[in-house]
């Protein structure tokens, strides 16, 4: 490492990378406020109403309008709250819902770290997303915030063991854990068809688990009013809100990447094709934010009960079986990816 | 730059423009945003009562069940990891070993649901 020196071996390198993360995080949370105001038109459309309509033409201005009025809102630290906890909660929440983003490929070879366990780090980062509620309910000191912080943690947890069983049967289907692997083995054959109730299973565990509806217990507004986030205002809460749709974006393109084919086109033919990778991903996550909207607008809440239950009691034998099952019939029939 | 810190650099980086942007964003709003705290607008929110004492109290075990049961099969689906990417160079072996495994946990698993473990009414 003697020949290289400083600047040539290390900080323009870094420099680069950084210009880099710019190029996902800037682009990603001017997508997230569009999640934002896109979700509050689908529903109004789907309830008869007009939604925004106000901040600009057809209110293409309110995200921007609103994160503005969060920055200018007073920071309040309550007076039982432990105040490094407290505030640590949503800087924590943000920063997980950002970094994973880094080993998502966007494209054939755009992807910014392309390193071969992708699946796991995805997996382990959305596992870490349970500290930020805890830390939030934990240090708020408040009963609301408190009781809502357990039952998200619980409905987290629970939902991550069928998802995870899900991730294991892709892997078994793929043989791989890079990212960019899965993608390039579904070219012939999209993963959703042979292992369609592993799909659904996937995306609803991808509702709970990030507390959407119908699952939304945590915030449920008519008891615990607004759950965990109860204590916080202004960019703390802001914080937590841009997370939670960062989120979803990303368990959108998690589930766009192991079953919908990422970045490939719907069919290997010239008209398709001429579409470039990168629009087709967009497409598909677009097509899976909407079913998280459409759901919302659609279903009521479930009880805490038979959440645990749906959990519990049907998503995880049925992961867990499908799982065998898979394996059995790959090693039976030796279609099994030659790694 | 070896190939661990290259393909690992962009992660660190990527965290600590992350972090720093919150920080930031938390930092600025504080300093931007006028702030006139008083003991009402600082108390925990109670619905317009009085707060209690401290809100950490006793809370229903059951919490504490569902824990215990996720870090098991949370560690199992760490095992099934490796072996579902080595399943073609273990083969019929590797197979059903993972499957007596499965089956070790399954009876568990239906110890725990007849106990009503899994039970909220």
């Amino acid at each position: 490492m003697a020949e290289v020196g400083f600047w040539g071996g290390y900080a323009w390198p870094a420099l680069l990378i950084a210009l880099k993360v710019l190029a996902i995080v800037l682009p990603l949370l001017l997508i997230v406020a569009y999640v934002t105001l896109a979700e509050r038109k689908v529903m109004a459309a789907m309830q008869l109403r007009v939604g925004p309509n106000v901040v600009g033409p057809l209110g293409v201005w309110q995200s921007f309008a609103d994160a503005l009025k969060m920055v200018f809102k007073e920071t309040i630290l309550p007076t039982g709250a432990n105040r490094v906890v407290f505030l640590a909660a949503p800087a924590l929440m943000f920063t997980l819902a950002m970094i994973g983003w880094a080993v998502i490929p966007f494209d054939d070879g755009l992807v910014l770290s392309d390193i071969n366990v992708g699946v796991l780090y995805l997996f382990a980062i959305s596992s870490l997303g349970v500290y930020g509620i805890i830390m939030a309910g934990w240090a708020s000191n408040s009963r609301y915030a408190f009781l809502g912080a357990l039952r998200s943690a619980a409905q987290m947890v629970s939902y991550e063991v069928s998802a995870g069983f899900v991730i294991i049967t892709v892997l078994l289907a793929v043989g791989s854990l890079n990212l960019s692997d899965i993608v390039e083995a579904q070219r012939d054959l999209w993963l959703v068809i042979p292992l369609f109730p592993m799909f659904v299973i996937f995306f609803v565990s991808a509702l709970a688990e990030t507390n959407r509806h119908p699952f939304d217990l945590p915030e449920a507004e008519s008891e615990l009013v607004a759950g965990y986030q109860v204590e916080y205002s202004a960019l703390t809460f802001g914080l937590f809100f841009i997370g939670e749709y960062a989120n979803m974006c990303l368990m959108s393109a998690l589930t766009t990447i192991l079953f919908l084919g990422g970045w490939l086109a719907p069919f290997d033919v010239a008209p398709f094709t001429w579409i470039p990778g990168i629009v087709w991903f967009a497409l598909k996550i677009a097509l899976c934010l909407f079913v998280f909207v459409w759901v919302r607008a659609t279903l009521p809440r479930y009880r805490y009960d038979q959440l645990m239950r749906l959990g519990w009691k049907v998503f995880l034998p049925i992961s867990l079986f499908w799982v065998a099952l898979t394996a059995v019939v790959l090693v039976v029939f030796d279609w099994l990816p030659q790694t | 730059m070896n190939a661990l810190l290259a393909e690992y650099l962009p992660i660190v980086i990527f965290l600590i423009i992350a972090a720093g942007m919150a920080i930031a964003v938390l930092a600025g709003s504080y300093l931007v945003a006028p702030q006139r705290p008083d003991a009402a607008k600082l108390s925990a929110y109670e619905c317009g009562f009085d707060a209690f004492e401290d809100a950490r109290r006793q809370f229903d075990v059951r919490f504490y069940l569902v824990a215990i049961l996720f870090i098991i099969f949370d560690l199992e689906v760490a095992f099934l990891f490796p072996w579902a990417i080595s399943l073609s160079k273990i083969g019929v072996f590797g197979l059903i070993s993972m499957l007596v495994f499965l089956g070790v946990l399954t009876v568990g698993f239906i110890y725990e649901w007849k106990k009503g473990a899994l039970e909220w009414e």
